[in-house]
């Protein structure tokens, strides 16, 4: 009954992919032409000769409306074009190349501020309001304290200018390369983790039937792992949606700073140089990473709390 | 989601596996290795003894290069690397003058308008396929064809049809280019063009394996496909990472190139490129931050590096709007006022010149004009400047208010202010910042309906002021001040059509003297290139143009051998 | 899956405090929020946060009024200057010479600013939508969650920079922007509680006793959501605060010659060693403002959780 429910609820989501992709590609085709400026916009002007020649092979003569179905009969096969920018590669090829690098620095980055984040906000939690409570928390609010642009540079002096462990920035898949980058992405999200899971585990912890597993007499550690730790993680779960799908792609920051070769900036290069495909082409996939993500957090947290039942009709 | 990171984190450990085990993160702060001390032989080459084991150069390159087809490459990151793989029928040295390359020897016509190119006779492309006149024939052509598309190719407007075959009214075949022999060809233009020469050594006019085009069609720039003939091949190509070129061996200077390999770094954010420099993974930096030029003189004296470079920066009047319509004197005011001392003393720090006029000096012997106020003190000029800012009607009590108009950058943003605050000191003036992102800001220049004063500045692709002075021509594509002037323009036809050299210089001086008598713009300064160069990096020498080609560097070794060479 | 029978043995995961206050309100109406503040005071650190928050709006609403610098005055014997007593520019100056201290109280009232309201924006949309969509379900849930997903996989630096691009920059732009992307993440995380709320006892019995929909959402599932929505609300102002530096380092924030934390902390981020005061003291601001937020936001919480005395 209840997994019927969740496997209706996963297909209706899935079909309803497809609406969302329309609304999605109809805004931010409309939206990136409405701007001001085009992709053969430059300091340097080109002979109308030539101007005419490149409009003609965009198509970017013909008009508007024409060009966004064509642009949807184009996306219908999977294909996102060349882009006007890089005009060696298709948009496929940079998103080949680029989300891999963004989905590992995304994912370990959640992963590192999940594990600590809890555990933190457990700990603070356990010592409410004690002195521990405090500089725990404490530490951990640096990281949204702080901006990255600050952080970054930061451990950049210290790790790498002055020290020489790791390597200033780059991309080349070794692990060296990976940790600055994500420990500074992690520290924010540990931050509002362990701030999320301190406030819904203080108020777990002081509900009736954690009282009463207490009053049954089972030790702490037991009460908070098998009865605490699930509920009170409920409103991280919902915050790990949007934060995952954040972190994986707008990273810019980031991205920016240890020159990684992620989706991010891809997609701010692009917006600024009008390159309309591959502007598309990011934001639509981005599109889809989110949807799926979402997904996911609500089956996440349909398991984790019982009280929800998708098969009821109001 | 976890999965797959798995998934990925496994291939990141084979990936770093399979590498070269670079672990080498480079010289940390503090223990920085001097260079011996360079020995040249008699023939002008390194001693062998002084070389660093590893000819190995890393380049920070700016902006991830667009593309790596030389035709259609624009953009100063791609072409960098262009020059590296490829060579044209003439080519640049490493101070800039230009050599001949592809070709020996050349005729030029008594009109100047015929250039006759003789080729050396052992060419050959990377792959060991002869390389003759007719592949230069098929680059230029490709490069002007419509069906390639390319913006660069404006570059070759010069060339006898190249307008006409680019509408499409004619085919590649009538443009001004003959294959005489196997080892001949000629270029018919369709006036005389001092800087032509010039432009034979930029990537548009480079040639291109004709088989290789034509068989793997827009893949052929590709690591793995692409076939040059310059100093270097392609080998590695990660967008955004890195793109590795290493020794053509089978270049026909190859005997004297020394390094073995040029690893060209992608760094958009100065500071994070700076850091980089600094921990030992980069010996060439693209550009350095603007305010840090005390601290970096005070601690890298000797990796610092300035040097003048062919660009100005200069605010610009819209001349079709008010205020500034048919107020000249209102224009000097503001011309005058602005102190441009102190905006290169203290806002762009880096050793730029305050320039009176829209021509660099230091151009193919152009020496620019220099109007009366140059010599002037500063309160001289804001006194003036006050008496002509009360000629066109404005005072403290009606004090004028403008809008500066410029393109996100840190540096446009000091310059607007430190002028809106010189303009406020010295006459009262109200000005307001507009910051605009690039495109935005370049399609309100264009349009001309919003702007006032905006900024602008001008890097020349060629040696030659002409490409300054052109685009202040009635209707062309980039005046964006609205100016127009018949004097001018006839000056400029004039120039088109003059062979003499010392008099086409006298006219574009005449040009430019009647532009500046006109108050179109408000010179600022002349820029400078600024790097950080790692100090075991010779061979190279500063220039106008900021090229540098990496076939004539070389790294010396450490003097310090024991703590300080690299391990490999 | 985890077997029912043993999820099964979890009870309540939150009670319904005011269902007691709502039925005895005639009686003793004032408690509630007059308890809360009276908890508030004990707690040190959210007090001495109050406190310094206090000061820091007064001194950004004052202080420029006091000093004897002009935010955008150009001091050019004094540029990129140490502090010094002797000049007067206590917090030393930037690269064109204005003086720091000015210009990071300047920029204190364009962050507080944007921070208030981009934050009040989001809490009123996001609060709403969500309960409405949790608290309805079905249908009506799946179109309101459909919508935000869609608004949701639009990036919001595509939005950002689409509208400075389209409309320019202004700073009700920015507002706007921020709070327009930050309701999404409140109606979701309120969507979430509705759903386990609504399921429980007292909910239930009111629907049985025929309290119809709008008074069950504002009595029974609004004032449940107080201490998740007190915690987010204090970790959205210094959100939308870093925002809008994050918007400030790609050249997006506002315009010269106003200012705000962000851009300020930006501008000496790149001149960390040069010029280290150009960025010590606006981050000392901006971190400090950020701390004293969450530990209001904290005390606030832990304030208006009634169960302690339950």
């Amino acid at each position: 009954m209840k997994q019927a429910g969740v496997f209706r609820h996963a297909a209706v989501r899935l079909l309803g992919l497809i609406p969302t992709l329309l609304v999605l590609i109809t805004i931010a085709f409309f939206l990136i032409r409405i701007a001001p400026g085009g992709p053969f916009d430059a300091e340097k002007v080109l002979p109308p000769e030539i101007r005419a020649n490149l409009d003609a092979n965009y198509h970017l003569d013909e008009p508007l409306l024409q060009q966004y179905f064509r642009y949807l009969g184009q996306i219908v096969t999977g294909d996102f074009g060349p882009s006007f920018q890089y005009k060696d590669w298709t948009v496929n090829e940079l998103i080949a190349r680029g989300f891999p690098v963004s989905a590992t620095i995304g994912g370990l980055a959640m992963a590192l501020a999940f594990v600590l984040g809890t555990l933190i906000g457990t700990f603070a939690a356990l010592k409410q309001n004690s002195v521990i409570d405090y500089s725990v928390m404490g530490v951990a609010m640096l990281g949204i304290s702080i901006p990255n642009f600050v952080v970054a540079p930061l451990l950049i002096l210290g790790t790498a200018v002055y020290a020489g462990w790791l390597p200033a920035g780059g991309w080349d898949w070794s692990w060296q390369r990976m940790v600055l980058p994500v420990v500074t992405l992690a520290l924010p999200v540990v931050a509002y983790i362990a701030r999320l899971t301190r406030g819904s585990m203080i108020e777990v912890l002081h509900s009736n039937y954690i009282r009463t597993a207490r009053a049954k007499g089972l030790p702490e550690r037991q009460v908070i792992r098998r009865h605490a730790f699930k509920p009170a993680i409920l409103p991280v779960i919902s915050y790990m949606g949007p934060a995952t799908a954040a972190l994986i792609t707008g990273s810019v920051v980031i991205e920016r700073i240890y020159s990684i070769p992620g989706l991010g900036s891809y997609f701010v290069q692009g917006a600024l140089n009008r390159d309309y495909t591959l502007v598309l082409g990011v934001v639509i996939f981005y599109g889809i990473v989110i949807v799926v993500l979402n997904f996911i957090v609500d089956l996440l947290y349909a398991w984790l709390n019982p009280r929800i039942r998708y098969d009821e009709a109001q | 989601m976890f999965a797959r990171s798995c998934s990925v984190l496994c291939c990141v450990m084979a990936l770093s596996a399979c590498g070269d085990g670079q672990n080498d993160f480079g010289r940390p702060q503090g223990k920085r290795a001097q260079p011996v001390q360079l020995v040249l032989l008699e023939d002008g080459r390194p001693a062998p003894e002084v070389l660093a084991e590893e000819q190995v150069v890393y380049r920070g390159n700016g902006e991830e290069p667009e593309t790596l087809d030389p035709h259609l490459a624009q953009g100063v990151p791609a072409t960098r690397i262009l020059r590296d793989l490829f060579e044209g029928l003439t080519a640049e040295s490493a101070a800039g003058d230009l050599v001949p390359g592809a070709a020996l020897r050349w005729n030029i016509s008594r009109d100047a308008r015929t250039y006759t190119f003789y080729l050396r006779r052992d060419l050959v492309w990377s792959n060991g396929d002869p390389l003759r006149a007719d592949d230069f024939v098929y680059g230029l052509q490709r490069a002007i064809d419509p069906e390639t598309n390319s913006s660069a190719a404006r570059t070759l407007l010069p060339i006898l049809n190249a307008r006409e075959v680019l509408a499409g009214e004619l085919p590649v075949e009538e443009l001004g280019i003959s294959l005489l022999d196997e080892f001949t060809m000629q270029i018919t233009l369709t006036g005389p063009t001092p800087y032509f020469l010039g432009l034979l050594a930029s990537p548009v006019a480079f040639p291109v394996h004709k088989g290789n085009v034509e068989a793997l069609g827009d893949q052929f720039s590709k690591p793995g496909n692409l076939i040059s003939n310059g100093a270097f091949v392609l080998t590695e190509w990660t967008p955004r990472v890195s793109i590795v070129l290493e020794k053509n061996p089978r270049y026909r200077q190859a005997e004297t190139t020394l390094i073995e390999r040029v690893v060209y770094t992608p760094t958009e954010d100065r500071a994070a490129e700076v850091k980089q420099f600094r921990s030992g993974a980069l010996d060439w930096t693209n550009e350095v931050p603007n305010n840090q030029f005390k601290w970096l003189q005070a601690n890298y004296p000797d990796e610092l590096v300035t040097s003048p470079w062919m660009g100005s920066y200069f605010l610009g009047f819209n001349l079709t709007q008010e205020p500034f319509i048919d107020n000249p004197s209102l224009r000097m005011a503001l011309i005058l006022s602005v102190d441009r001392q102190i905006i290169t003393e203290k806002v762009t720090q880096f050793g730029e010149k305050p320039s009176f006029a829209l021509v660099p000096p230091g151009i193919d012997g152009y020496v620019p004009f220099s109007p009366e106020y140059a010599d002037w003190a500063q309160e001289e000029r804001d006194h003036e400047a006050r008496r002509l800012y009360e000629q066109a009607g404005y005072s403290e009590e009606n004090p004028l208010r403008v809008e500066i108009r410029y393109n996100t950058s840190d540096n446009n943003k000091k310059i607007a202010l430190a002028v809106a605050s010189m303009w406020k000191q010295a006459l009262g003036v109200n000005a307001t910042l507009v910051n605009e992102e690039f495109r935005v800001f370049l399609q309100n220049r264009e349009q001309k309906l919003v702007t006032q004063v905006f900024s602008a500045g001008w890097i020349s692709d060629y040696n030659d002021p002409y490409s300054f002075l052109e685009m202040f021509r009635t209707g062309h594509g980039r005046n964006d001040y609205g100016y127009s002037n018949e004097t001018f323009d006839a000056l400029l036809d004039e120039v088109g059509t003059e062979r003499v050299r010392a008099r086409r210089e006298r006219l574009m001086f005449e040009a430019e003297r009647v532009l500046m008598s006109d108050h179109v713009i408000i010179p600022i300064f002349t820029y400078v290139t600024k790097r950080l160069v790692n100090p075991h990096l010779k061979g190279w020498q500063n220039n106008v143009m900021d090229h540098h080609p990496t076939q004539t560097m070389f790294k010396l070794k450490s003097s310090e051998m024991s703590s300080a060479e690299k391990n490999p | 899956m985890k077997p029912e029978a043993e999820t099964k043995g979890l009870d309540l995961t939150v009670e319904d405090p005011f269902a007691e206050v709502f039925v005895e309100k005639d009686v003793r109406g004032r408690s509630l929020w007059l308890d809360a503040w009276q908890r508030m005071l004990k707690n040190k650190a959210a007090v001495v946060s109050g406190v310094i928050m206090l000061v820091m709006v007064l001194m950004v609403i004052f202080g420029p009024m006091l000093l004897p610098w002009e935010p955008d005055y150009t001091d050019w014997d004094n540029t990129a200057s140490p502090p010094s007593m002797e000049t007067r520019h206590w917090f030393g100056t930037d690269a064109v010479g204005r003086d720091i201290l000015v210009r990071t109280l300047e920029g204190g009232r364009i962050s507080l600013l944007v921070g208030l309201v981009a934050t009040l924006v989001s809490l009123v949309i996001g609060v709403s939508y969500g309960a409405v969509a949790g608290y309805y379900g079905g249908m009506t849930d799946r179109v309101m969650m459909r919508v935000v997903d869609i608004i949701y996989a639009l990036p919001f630096m595509f939005f950002v920079i689409l509208l400075m691009v389209v409309f320019g920059r202004n700073i009700v732009l920015i507002f706007v922007a921020i709070g327009a992307v930050n309701w999404l993440d409140m109606a979701r995380i309120v969507r979430g509680q509705t759903l386990s709320l609504k399921n429980t006892e007292f909910v239930e019995a009111a629907r049985a006793c025929g309290v119809d929909h709008r008074a069950i959402i504002l009595r029974h599932i609004i004032p449940n959501l107080l201490g998740v929505v007190m915690v987010y609300v204090t970790l959205t102002i210094p959100q939308v605060i870093l925002v809008e530096s994050f918007l400030s380092f790609l050249g997006l924030g506002v315009q010269e010659p106003m200012s705000s934390w962000g851009a300020l902390v930006n501008d000496g981020a790149q001149d960390m060693e040069s010029a280290p005061w150009t960025l010590v003291f606006p981050a000392a601001f901006l971190t400090v403002t950020l701390y004293c937020f969450n530990y209001i936001g904290d005390g606030m919480r832990d304030a208006l959780d009634p169960k302690d005395h339950l």
